[in-house]
């Protein structure tokens, strides 16, 4: 290759801005792609907003919605299980809510908006598996003092009336619980939370 | 050539002259089979290589059959793969070659991996060799997660939902991540199609090229052998090493005795144990698919419980996922843990049999606890092997610069 009458500063220039041009164009032209993968218009708008009617739910029943593809409990609670809340305090591995995630309303012992009803997303905070509801109080072969509450069939977590988790178990935090409000007296919209409060 | 044969065989070899001379296949032959001297000693675990390019070649040719029934849809992927094995003329046979092919390309290639602890073959000059290896491994994990999402089954959806899930324990990135990967606020239709377009071209390519690297550094510095001698420090006066022999026609020859013992015993379970009890096809995975509905024991096919258990070991979820990814990063610094002047097995102390022999019982006993219920026995247990994976990679890397060695002869011993 003929080096004569070279200017080596301008061909360093050309190659670096060449360089680094292609670069932001290549980095540009990633973006499309790598957005391609987030939730389409149509996913976005089969995650819209579920109303539910809890006023036919007996004490201790669970009925389960679809929101978001995620499984939705609403857990109607008698007077004895919320009495029962507090005295498992001290088993608990979180029982403030302060590490867990939950809208501001429901952080309390009873994590909710109302005390009477547990709206709560089911999937284990372990690995995403569906607790059973066991709401019998007495022993239990995970438990001799059990106060009723969730356990997982996976990796054997456990979780209170209120879904608190337990110390000792893989779950790292209490149950998700999901934006809701009520917009009637007895019917539960999941997906929006109160207004006011965010 | 004495005088020829006929007419029609000077055209022929006028016309691979053409050929040759315009694409160099001889030079190619010569270069990477009949000039390419192999040592003249590899035993039976030289023949995991070659074996795993066989199931390579039968993995892409069954996979590309199946994807012509094959519907990539939450709504029909089940009822297409039972429609396979039903209805499609010999479908059953083809659709049972993947799945079994799946676990048998895992069965070869930790042999493979285990050949290079034995002999140490992931040592200088071939550091890069193994480095390409770990690489295929990761890819071949990847391929074998999104390939058993494919049929839809309860397992199928509750495994992906586990294992994306481990991407969700990172800080503050973890949701927005699953839920880029999912494409979904849960994994659906959206997340199985995308992970089919993976499965079946952009992985495939990925393992290709890999396998091409791994092999052109393999023939750059030739194999490692089961005395662990470099042959090409001792070359004859025809410039081939003394202790080398042609690769073809010697080791083709071996490898096609390889290819059908192997062949034996994979028709074997493919015809009469194709589910191997459930641990090739799991039993949950003929059910379909249903996001309301948590099997009651959730684990992951065999080949991938030893690092399942490494995960359940750990009490926090975050930790047990570091730890999770470590146990398979490690495998890439192998070569530079390992500082022991002597590669093979036969020339190092009593202290390193110990070491591969625990670390061959680590990996084992954790594949087996990977998959059973997790008592809190057997958690304890899983807490010792994973320490005793661990520390394998630790002591190699403190004991292999002093550990005792036996003096490696100047030529092959067999």
């Amino acid at each position: 290759m003929p080096t004569d009458g070279v200017n080596n500063g301008r061909r360093r220039f050309l190659v670096a801005t060449t360089s680094v041009v292609g670069a932001v164009g290549v980095g540009f032209a990633a973006v499309p792609f790598i957005k391609s993968w987030e939730p389409s218009a149509r996913a976005q708008a089969v995650g819209a907003p579920v109303q539910v009617y809890v006023g036919a739910l007996e004490p201790n029943q669970l009925l389960k919605v679809q929101w978001r593809g995620q499984t939705i409990g609403i857990l109607r609670r008698s007077e004895e299980t919320l009495a029962l809340l507090p005295e498992n305090d001290s088993h608990l591995r979180d029982p403030d809510s302060l590490e867990s995630d939950q809208p501001p309303f429901a952080e309390n012992e009873w994590r909710a908006l109302k005390e009477k009803y547990l709206v709560v997303n089911m999937h284990c905070t372990h690995l995403g598996c569906i607790p059973q509801l066991m709401p019998q109080v007495g022993p239990q072969p995970f438990d001799e003092n059990w106060h009723g509450g969730f356990f997982c069939p996976c990796h054997k977590s456990r979780f209170d009336m209120a879904g608190r988790v337990y110390k000792g178990v893989p779950a790292p935090t209490n149950l998700r619980i999901p934006p809701y409000s009520y917009i009637e007296q007895e019917t539960v919209l999941i997906g929006v939370n109160p207004e006011g409060a965010a | 050539m004495a005088k020829p044969a006929s007419a029609l065989a000077k055209r022929a070899d006028e016309l691979f002259n053409w050929f040759d001379k315009r694409l160099p296949v001889s030079a190619f032959w010569k270069a990477t089979m009949t000039g390419y001297y192999a040592p003249k000693n590899f035993n039976f675990w030289y023949y995991m290589g070659s074996l795993a390019l066989l199931v390579l070649v039968m993995q892409i040719v069954t996979g590309i059959f199946l994807t012509m029934n094959y519907k990539p849809s939450a709504a029909e992927a089940f009822a297409s793969v039972e429609y396979i094995m039903r209805d499609v003329e010999w479908g059953w046979l083809i659709r049972y070659m993947h799945s079994t092919g799946a676990s048998f390309f895992f069965i070869l290639v930790y042999l493979h991996m285990f050949r290079s602890l034995l002999y140490g073959s992931h040592k200088k000059p071939r550091e890069l060799l193994w480095v390409f290896g770990v690489l295929i491994y990761l890819t071949l994990m990847a391929e074998a997660f999104m390939g058993y999402v494919l049929p839809w089954g309860q397992m199928s959806y509750w495994g992906a939902q586990v294992i994306i899930n481990l991407f969700g324990a990172i800080p503050s990135i973890g949701e927005p991540l699953t839920e880029w990967i999912r494409g979904d606020y849960f994994i659906s239709d959206a997340t199985l199609n995308r992970f089919f377009a993976l499965h079946v071209i952009a992985l495939p390519l990925v393992l290709l090229g890999l396998v091409l690297m791994h092999l052109v550094a393999l023939r750059e510095n030739g194999s490692n052998n089961p005395d662990g001698i470099e042959i090409k420090a001792n070359k004859g006066e025809d410039g081939h090493p003394v202790d080398g022999i042609p690769f073809h026609p010697y080791y083709t020859v071996k490898d096609i005795f390889g290819v059908s013992m192997f062949l034996l015993i994979f028709a074997f379970i493919l015809f009469f144990w194709p589910e191997a009890g459930g641990l090739f096809l799991e039993h949950d995975n003929f059910v379909p698919a249903n996001p309301l509905v948590t099997p009651e024991h959730i684990k992951p096919v065999w080949y991938f419980t030893p690092y399942y258990a490494i995960l359940k070991a750990v009490p926090d979820k975050l930790m047990g996922v570091i730890l999770m990814g470590c146990s398979v990063m490690i495998l890439f610094f192998l070569p530079w843990l390992d500082r022991s002047p002597v590669k093979s097995i036969r020339y190092r102390g009593m202290w390193y049999k110990i070491l591969v022999f625990m670390f061959a019982i680590a990996f084992i006993r954790l594949g087996m606890l990977g998959m059973a219920a997790g008592t809190p026995a057997e958690t304890i247990e899983m807490r010792i092997w994973t320490f005793v994976y661990f520390a394998f990679f630790i002591l190699l890397f403190f004991l292999s610069p002093g550990g005792k060695t036996k003096p490696v002869p100047d030529r092959l011993t067999h």
